[in-house]
């Protein structure tokens, strides 16, 4: 009996004499001169893998413009695998902010973990930059001084082709998406934008998140035979969505139109069924400027891979930063230059040229798109200088 | 009947040393050790039911969120709730849906059992992930920590974490203590016997069917208690906290420790989180990023464990000192 | 709706039904048969996705990846009984679910590690690619009816062999009893082998003719696996009868459930809480019939 119980014990006070000890490390004095400590929060396992790695990738790469080095000081990342899961959220963030101490908190793709983080750099006081999730809240009714996004709120790009489907003579629209959050505010921007000039949705279809079962509801689509639909989905569902929207018959019959989501990263999965389908994002293939030649040609020398609107977001929150901390000369304790120097910035970006709203979200053209091969070739602009409404945000 | 049951003195100094910590540790420490502490009290309330009435709920995380999203919704926007008023809110909540889900599953054993309670906490999931109730899959925040007023008086303040630290320690000894005496006393001699025959029970006068409620019940509260917490502990609740991702994660604490001992579901608690650290933290090997794949090692050893360790951890101790016994048997 | 639509939507529903047989069927095999419950019965089903996805870029057929898959699934199924499974029939449920669970985060990871992370599309052969027009406007995919009448004739299959064949008998009897079949000098291990390589085999095999249609991607086996739990217990366990009528009644309320409206008092209950219905079902069945629609009592 004895002996059991010297193994019990012996192996806890192991343990906690460990813990006790890396606890009492000592504590590092921030100079200067010192690094900046960078925290990357994204996801590197799961169904988002690849748009972590597009982000840090596109990051990373605009540091390495920079020199290597903002504000003239060096850098030191700290890496959490946030798994895309909302209910390590807050515990993952903290590591960073509370553990590792980051200054700067870049994160994340999914919108549920966004809000976990955002939770708590509000109390902490963080820096922290959106690359990705665009849950509108972050830089809505929850937006913060120190809360800056560089990629779009999920309205943003849905929004405007309400517009182009009324000026083409559509009338009636169905909608379709997933019962979570990005789904209702793709839907909501698009209904907003479609209403106003002069179209009607005459119904809203929606399936629970990840369900890919459409059958039904192409089913009841054929039913009502509206003039088009328009859809977000994004991945997965995606690709699946095409396909059955083809295998259903209903393509060519009904305009199928969608947030660049839906057709975004995704075409390589599919054959013939996505030609024609035009989206909306902020986003494309064949945008001819010399920025973005230059962009996507060291990206690919870099990387061996092409990039993605989600690598274009992750190298603008690096010129973001590097923007900022030029403008405060690295010295991140001048909290309120830093922020007036991010929010009065204009970044030279792939995607064209854009600015900071007041919420912090990017003031940006979306492209009208249409699937050509497997390319989402940019065929206009849908809306210039478009800026999030920023609902319920207090500040400016 | 355990074998295994470390002294009271090992169970002090444990206590003791949990007490002492935030005065070693760093404020990520010490948040992370209330966090473990939240999730031994949920593993605790688990092995109520799964080690000693024999009940293995795959659904025991829809008590946990839930408990979680009543103090998100009593708490008043932008102002903090009162502490010992939305815990009990909290708590009867939890209580309420263990007692509706319960009466149903219930009616059910063995595989059965297992099933419905993990589809009946997906339904769960489902109501607060799809519809608006509750901010749908993006989660709610409960934007102040609770406050521990009574008339006026503030005993302690959750806003300050060491506060917050002895809060949660407190209630775990307390859980402990409640449940060690519970499960002593002639309900727990019943339980016991429900989960050794429940027919033999029954033949005996017994109405099982209640005791198991009453222990279905009791579980969820006490999952509830720990729910309420996590929420308030960092202020974000989403659905994802009634999947069965977290079922399933503390059932893995509760098997891993050692079931039937309350002592090995604290244990598994602190083994898997702090296991689950370590091999988040390991240093690539070969070339690849072991770290990465932290949930194949994780897999790996859940497997090895079910195989060699048919106690748990706990049993650890026992399988020790009988390979320690062989050789000086061949000696002899 | 009209009567067309409606017709199309029992269309659908079935159709549904029967793919989620097809998979639900290795559960309650396994389960009914063995006692063993398998938490990693829906990542065999991505598994079979998976492989369908690289053996048929790598045959160029669908058809061969397909014959290829189904033998490499029975292998994995084999070498995991006989490794792993197989240790844990004189123990605790409890014990089945943690080693199943770990498995689930072996396989996935696994999977991440050969295939990586991405999303991924099977096309449909040449042959099936082919769709039916209904109406004006809605046609039926082949591929999709083709898949049904699979299902239908790998149910009929299961129902022979497992009540006309001695095979049949000896398995049904073995769940019965395992010490009596045994003293009988039947090998019983080899007949849990077997049946757990089915199990195996049925659920990779579902993945594998869904993938075209469906799209291959890392968490796909997770949102299976519950569905299937809940036809499980509808059906009753180690009922293939009742395995079909349930996962039939589950695809009816899930199309309905998601093209009605609902409203009480003002409150929208449909489509909103459609994702529910069917476990709304699971737990109205439950109230009835405690052991599922043609389970054994006991």
């Amino acid at each position: 009996m004895s002996k059991n119980q010297a193994f019990d014990r012996r192996a806890f006070l192991k343990t906690a004499a460990a813990v006790a000890g890396v606890a009492s490390l000592p504590n590092f004095a921030f100079a200067q001169g010192a690094k900046i400590r960078i925290g990357m929060m994204l996801p590197y396992t799961g169904t988002y893998a690849q748009l972590g790695v597009a982000i840090t990738n596109g990051f990373k790469l605009a540091v390495a413009e920079s020199g290597g080095k903002l504000g003239g000081r060096e850098i030191e990342y700290f890496t959490v695998d946030d798994e895309s899961d909302p209910s390590k959220a807050t515990d993952n963030a903290n590591k960073l902010v509370t553990r590792d101490k980051v200054d700067v908190l870049i994160g994340t793709v999914h919108s549920g973990v966004e809000m976990g983080i955002v939770k708590v750099v509000r109390e902490s006081g963080t820096l922290h930059i959106n690359p990705n999730a665009g849950a509108g809240a972050a830089t809505g009714a929850l937006c913060a001084p120190n809360i800056f996004r560089t990629s779009f709120t999920n309205w943003q790009p849905a929004y405007p082709m309400g517009k182009v489907l009324a000026d083409r003579g559509i009338k009636k629209v169905v909608t379709l998406t997933w019962k979570y959050g990005a789904g209702e505010e793709a839907i909501e921007g698009f209904k907003e934008g479609f209403t106003k000039a002069g179209g009607t949705v005459v119904k809203e279809l929606y399936l629970p998140f990840p369900s890919v079962e459409f059958q039904p509801l192409l089913t009841e689509i054929a039913s009502i035979k509206p003039d088009a639909v328009f859809v977000f989905f994004a991945g997965g569902g995606g690709i699946k969505l095409i396909k059955d929207w083809k295998a259903a018959g209903l393509k060519g019959k009904i305009g199928l139109f969608g947030s660049g989501f839906l057709t975004d990263g995704i075409l390589e999965a599919l054959g013939d069924e996505a030609e024609g389908i035009e989206t909306t994002l902020h986003y494309g293939d064949g945008i001819e400027t010399p920025k973005n030649k230059t962009f996507r040609l060291n990206y690919a020398k870099t990387y061996k891979l092409q990039p993605d609107v989600y690598a274009v977001q992750g190298y603008d929150a690096g010129l973001l930063l590097a923007a900022g901390l030029k403008a405060v000369k690295g010295d991140m304790s001048k909290k309120k230059e830093l922020y007036a120097a991010m929010e009065n910035v204009k970044i030279d970006s792939p995607r064209g040229a854009w600015t900071m709203s007041k919420a912090h979200n990017p003031i940006q053209d979306i492209y009208l798109r249409k699937v050509v091969g497997k390319e989402n070739k940019v065929t206009g602009v849908a809306h210039k200088a478009l800026s999030d409404p920023a609902r319920g945000c207090k500040m400016g | 009947m355990r074998l295994l049951r470390p002294a009271g003195a090992v169970l002090l100094i444990c206590l003791v040393a949990l007490a002492v910590l935030p005065w070693f540790a760093e404020k990520y420490y010490v948040q992370l050790f209330t966090k473990i502490m939240i999730m031994a009290i949920f593993a605790m309330s688990l092995d109520l039911l799964v080690g000693f009435t024999g009940l293995v709920s795959l659904g025991h995380a829809a008590y946990f969120g839930l408990a979680g999203y009543v103090l998100a919704f009593a708490a008043p926007q932008y102002e903090a709730a009162n502490l010992w008023l939305s815990l009990a809110l909290a708590m009867a909540c939890s209580g309420l849906l263990a007692l509706a889900i319960g009466v149903l599953v219930l009616r059910t054993s063995g595989i059965y059992f297992i099933m419905v309670t993990l589809a009946f906490a997906q339904m769960v999931f489902f109501v607060f992930h799809d519809t608006k109730i509750a901010g749908g899959a993006d989660g709610i925040y409960v934007y102040v920590k609770p406050v521990a007023a009574i008339a006026g008086w503030e005993p302690f303040t959750l806003e300050n974490y060491t506060h917050f630290y002895f809060v949660v320690l407190a209630l775990l000894a307390l859980v402990y203590a409640a449940l060690r005496v519970l499960l002593a006393s002639p309900f727990g001699r019943v339980i016991a016997g429900i989960r050794v025959n429940e027919q033999r029970m029954r033949s005996l006068g017994f109405r099982t069917f209640r005791y198991k409620l009453v222990c279905f019940v009791l579980a969820g509260v006490l999952a509830g208690m720990a729910g309420y917490f996590a929420a308030a502990q960092f202020g974000f609740v989403s659905p994802e906290t009634l999947g069965w991702h977290q079922s399933g994660k503390v059932l893995m604490m509760v098997i891993l420790g050692g079931m039937g001992t309350l002592t090995g579901a604290v244990l598994g608690a602190f083994a898997m989180m702090l296991l689950e650290l370590g091999l988040q933290g390991l240093p690539d090997f070969g070339g690849m990023e072991v770290a990465k794949h932290w949930q194949l090692l994780l897999g790996v050893f859940i497997v090895f464990a079910v195989l060699l360790l048919p106690h748990g951890l706990l049993g650890l101790g026992r399988l020790a000192s009988r390979l320690r016994r062989k050789p000086a048997e061949a000696a002899e | 709706m009209d009567a067309n639509t409606f017709l199309i939507q029992v269309l659908n529903g079935i159709q549904y039904g029967l793919l989620l047989f097809l998979v639900a069927s290795g559960l309650t095999l396994i389960l009914g048969i063995m006692g063993i419950i398998n938490l990693a019965h829906g990542t065999f089903y991505m598994v079979g996705a998976y492989l369908a996805f690289s053996l048929s870029q790598y045959f160029g057929s669908l058809w061969l990846a397909m014959a290829g898959g189904v033998v490499i699934a029975v292998a994995i199924g084999l070498a995991l009984e006989w490794l792993l499974i197989s240790r844990l029939y004189h123990r605790d449920h409890l014990y089945q679910v943690l080693l199943t669970y770990g498995l689930i985060l072996i396989f996935e990871e696994l999977r991440s590690v050969v295939f990586g992370d991405d999303v991924h599309g099977v096309a449909v052969p040449e042959a099936l690619r082919a769709s039916i027009p209904l109406t004006e406007t809605l046609s039926y995919p082949v591929y999709r009816l083709w898949m049904s009448a699979v299902c239908l004739a790998l149910a009929a299959g299961m129902y022979l062999l497992i009540q006309k064949t001695r095979l049949g008998m000896t398995i049904r009897a073995g769940s019965a009893n395992r010490e009596m079949v045994q003293s009988l000098g039947i090998n019983i291990n080899l007949l849990y082998r077997l049946v757990f390589a089915l199990g195996v085999a049925l659920a990779a095999f579902a993945g594998m003719i869904a993938a075209p249609v469906a799209s291959v991607f890392p968490g796909m086996g997770n949102q299976v696996l519950i569905v299937c739990f809940v036809v499980v217990v509808i059906g009753g366990i180690g009922s293939v009868k009742g395995a079909m009528l349930a996962a039939i009644l589950i695809g009816l309320v899930d199309t309905f459930g998601s093209v009605l409206t609902f409203r009480i008092g003002g409150v929208q209950l449909l489509p909103e809480l459609s994702g529910m219905m069917i476990y709304l079902l699971m737990a109205a069945v439950l109230l009835a019939r405690p052991e599922g629609l043609f389970g054994r009592r006991g």
